[in-house]
């Protein structure tokens, strides 16, 4: 049992590391521009696949500099030549713009590497186990994971607190009109924000690409995985996207390792009753629930407190 | 561009009385409806209307969100699968007790399964409109389909629930095996609910619907709740959408959870969006282009969702009118009879547009099929000229296609720009608003 939860918050801790990667660049560029950017977790799947192809040409630690850079330059190219232009069409043609690149770009990555799983690998220099908890070995490459969301997360306070380009993007958050009347290229600034944030996402997707699955359809899985932290950490909040990624984080990774139901908890059902719907919420377990926990979360978030966790904002 | 501003010069008034044009648009549609099967009698084409009749039901139901109320959502086919799956419950139990219900009143029973899930989920999801309530229904929609591989007693976990249609009572002789029969049922149930949705717009609620859309705090001051209004639209929205899912079940004689999922949501978004939001027909000629290219593309190319995809985003950044919005951006000029002025220049821009089309496609096919390679013919039929995907012609030609088609296209749509602001003024100066 205790291996149990010592493994599971690590990995649980992991998992909401890397979410945090990618739902902070969301919710930054929300805040800012208003747009809900549907093709995030497409950068992800991009940065995954970038990852794993420059690996096979010039190696991991290249290629761990390099995608993201890629991603975040297309991120750059999206935000300047697609979503400003749209913009004057308002926020609904925005968010379906980048509803229609997800949906272009998982059909590219399909066509290029394929449908299956591609043999993306953690390399040589980190297949080792780190440590060894009581009798599980834990892999030396879910460290470095760990390592590499944690210095990305604090770097990235850093540049927001301690910066004024962070003071920018801070003040562009909430009065960005204003910001635009001081004399600030605020239309640069969203592009940057976007390349920064589509940047992360696609780190995210480098990093996690050996330790996960890549595939064509990861960006489609954990898309609205995304949405449900940004909602249920309060939109437009840092803070809350961070509370809410590392919940979510745990709660899978408690959720998947839990093998429970109620028929083992209470004994079976009578087997006279026959198949129904009892029956199936009785037999089923746990892990077998686990993916749809973030979504009863986001549906219990939005009965009890409409703003989500830490948000100020009522729409 | 639907506002119509009163500082306009003197507006030409319309005339009063019934209108016979109306009414005459929608027989023809009805007639239409019943003879398309008689033109094109093969067992393909009646399948193929089928599908897009249904198709148009779902579309209409969307636009009752998107158009109409303006909310965006990404799980809309959670209505139209647990309509299906309501359906084909019914039709088993039917069967099954020996109910005196004729298979014609079973789409009733989706719909009934669609409201009585916008009932439940709809108070809480439509408590904020815009982007919120976009995340809301795509969380929704996700916790649907996840739930249904799990409660396998009602949804059949992965295979789905199956039925037989013919099993139920007849209704009139007719047994509704033949696929013809499922047409004319299917054909029915669009003129019911095309002229039902149509009746809705025109209701108080629709007319409420649209201000709520545009500015909910005004209705607010006004006294109306706009949660109240956009929990209306939603129940309908879902009503209809349940009896698109209804005869989806007794056209294919199963439901399964992909009927649910987000891939059947972003089709309705994909016919409705393309089609045109502001106009009722806008989703008609959405679902009809959207059904027919899905059908017909699957078959000559491995790529065809990708070209959804971009066909999608071309609307979104250069038309968000759909193509409804584009056809009636002329209406004022072929009153006008200014039309003759855009004419020309739309000839002119069709060729480089075409090339450009042309090269993007080539050097779509020409990728798909470099990678896939293995085995496969690398040849491309490209309106009867072969090309191999290996050879660098083919990609020369693909490039300079792109290149030279997209920069006399620049040339070519600024003429059309001046073109069109010519005939529109001239159309405005004889009292018609474009």
């Amino acid at each position: 049992m205790a291996e149990l939860i010592v493994i599971s918050t690590l990995n649980g801790v992991l998992y909401g590391m890397l979410l945090f990667l990618l739902s902070s660049g969301l919710t930054v560029i929300f805040s800012m521009m208003g747009v809900l950017n549907f093709a995030h977790a497409s950068f992800y799947m991009l940065g995954a696949f970038f990852g794993y192809q420059l690996t096979r040409w010039i190696g991991f630690w290249p290629a761990l500099v390099l995608a993201p850079l890629l991603v975040g330059a297309i991120g750059m190219a999206v935000e300047r030549y697609g979503l400003r232009n749209t913009h004057k069409h308002g926020h609904v043609a925005e968010l379906l713009l980048t509803f229609g690149l997800a949906f272009a770009i998982e059909e590219i990555v399909s066509m290029i590497w394929g449908k299956s799983p591609v043999d993306y690998r953690v390399p040589a220099s980190l297949d080792f186990p780190a440590f060894t908890v009581f009798s599980t070995n834990y892999p030396a490459y879910k460290i470095f994971m760990l390592i590499v969301s944690v210095a990305v997360f604090v770097a990235l306070l850093a540049v927001l607190k301690r910066t004024r380009v962070g003071l920018i993007v801070q003040a562009a958050l909430t009065h960005p009109s204003m910001v635009g009347h001081l004399g600030h290229n605020v239309g640069r600034v969203f592009m940057i924000v976007f390349g920064v944030g589509s940047a992360l996402a696609g780190l995210a997707g480098v990093i996690a690409g050996p330790s996960l699955v890549t595939q064509s359809d990861m960006a489609a899985l954990l898309g609205p995985i995304l949405f449900v932290v940004i909602v249920f950490g309060g939109l437009g909040s840092l803070p809350g996207a961070f509370i809410a990624s590392l919940a979510i984080g745990l709660i899978q990774t408690f959720a998947v390792a839990l093998n429970g139901s109620l028929a083992s908890a209470f004994g079976p059902l009578d087997p006279s009753m026959g198949p129904s719907v009892l029956t199936d919420i009785w037999n089923v377990t746990i892990a077998q629930i686990a993916p749809i926990l973030p979504y009863v979360l986001l549906v219990l978030i939005l009965i009890v407190r409409p703003m989500g966790l830490l948000g100020t904002r009522e729409t | 561009m639907t506002k119509a501003s009163s500082s306009a010069p003197k507006l030409l008034i319309e005339r009063s009385g019934p209108d016979f044009g109306f009414y005459g648009i929608w027989l023809a549609a009805a007639i239409a409806l019943v003879v398309l099967p008689l033109i094109f009698p093969s067992g393909g084409s009646l399948t193929t209307f089928s599908l897009i009749g249904i198709a148009i039901i779902f579309a209409l139901s969307y636009n009752i969100l998107l158009g109409q109320t303006g909310l965006l959502s990404f799980g809309h086919a959670v209505h139209y699968g647990l309509g299906g799956f309501l359906a084909v419950h019914a039709m088993n139990a039917v069967a099954n007790y020996n109910w005196p219900i004729p298979l014609p009143f079973i789409p009733l029973f989706g719909g009934i399964g669609g409201l009585a899930f916008a009932i439940v989920v709809g108070w809480v999801m439509t408590k904020r409109a815009g982007t919120v309530f976009a995340m809301i229904s795509l969380g929704v929609g996700e916790l649907v389909a996840s739930s249904s591989l799990i409660l396998r007693s009602v949804f059949g976990g992965e295979s789905g629930i199956t039925t037989d249609r013919t099993a139920l009572p007849h209704m009139f002789g007719w047994t509704f095996g033949p696929q013809i029969q499922v047409y004319y049922l299917i054909a029915f149930w669009v003129v019911i609910s095309a002229i039902a949705m149509y009746a809705l717009t025109r209701t108080p609620l629709g007319r409420i619907c649209n201000a709520v859309r545009d500015n909910p705090e005004r209705v607010e001051f006004i006294g109306y709740d706009p949660h109240v209004v956009r929990y209306l639209a939603y129940g309908f929205s879902g009503f209809f959408a349940g009896i698109a899912g209804g005869l989806t079940a007794i056209n294919f004689e199963i439901a399964n959870s992909a009927y649910l999922g987000a891939t059947q949501s972003g089709l309705v978004l994909f016919a409705t969006f393309i089609g045109g939001t502001a106009y009722f027909f806008g989703p008609i000629l959405g679902a009809i282009l959207v059904t027919y290219l899905q059908l017909g593309l699957a078959n000559v190319t491995t790529v065809w969702q990708l070209y959804f995809g971009i066909i999608f985003i071309g609307i979104v950044m250069f038309a968000p009118g759909g193509i409804a919005g584009l056809l009636m951006m002329h209406r004022p000029l072929i009153r006008a009879k200014t039309l003759g002025m855009v004419i020309p220049s739309y000839l002119v821009a069709a060729i480089p547009t075409l090339a450009l089309a042309t090269g993007v496609t080539l050097a779509i096919e020409t990728l798909a099929r470099y990678l896939e390679s293995e085995g496969e013919s690398n040849v491309i039929n490209m309106f009867g000229i072969p090309l191999d995907a290996t050879k660098p012609t083919t990609w020369v030609i693909a490039a300079v296609l792109i290149v030279g088609g997209y920069l006399i296209c620049r040339i070519t749509w600024r003429r059309i720009t001046e073109a069109w602001d010519r005939a529109a003024t001239a159309a405005r100066d004889r009292g018609h608003l474009a």
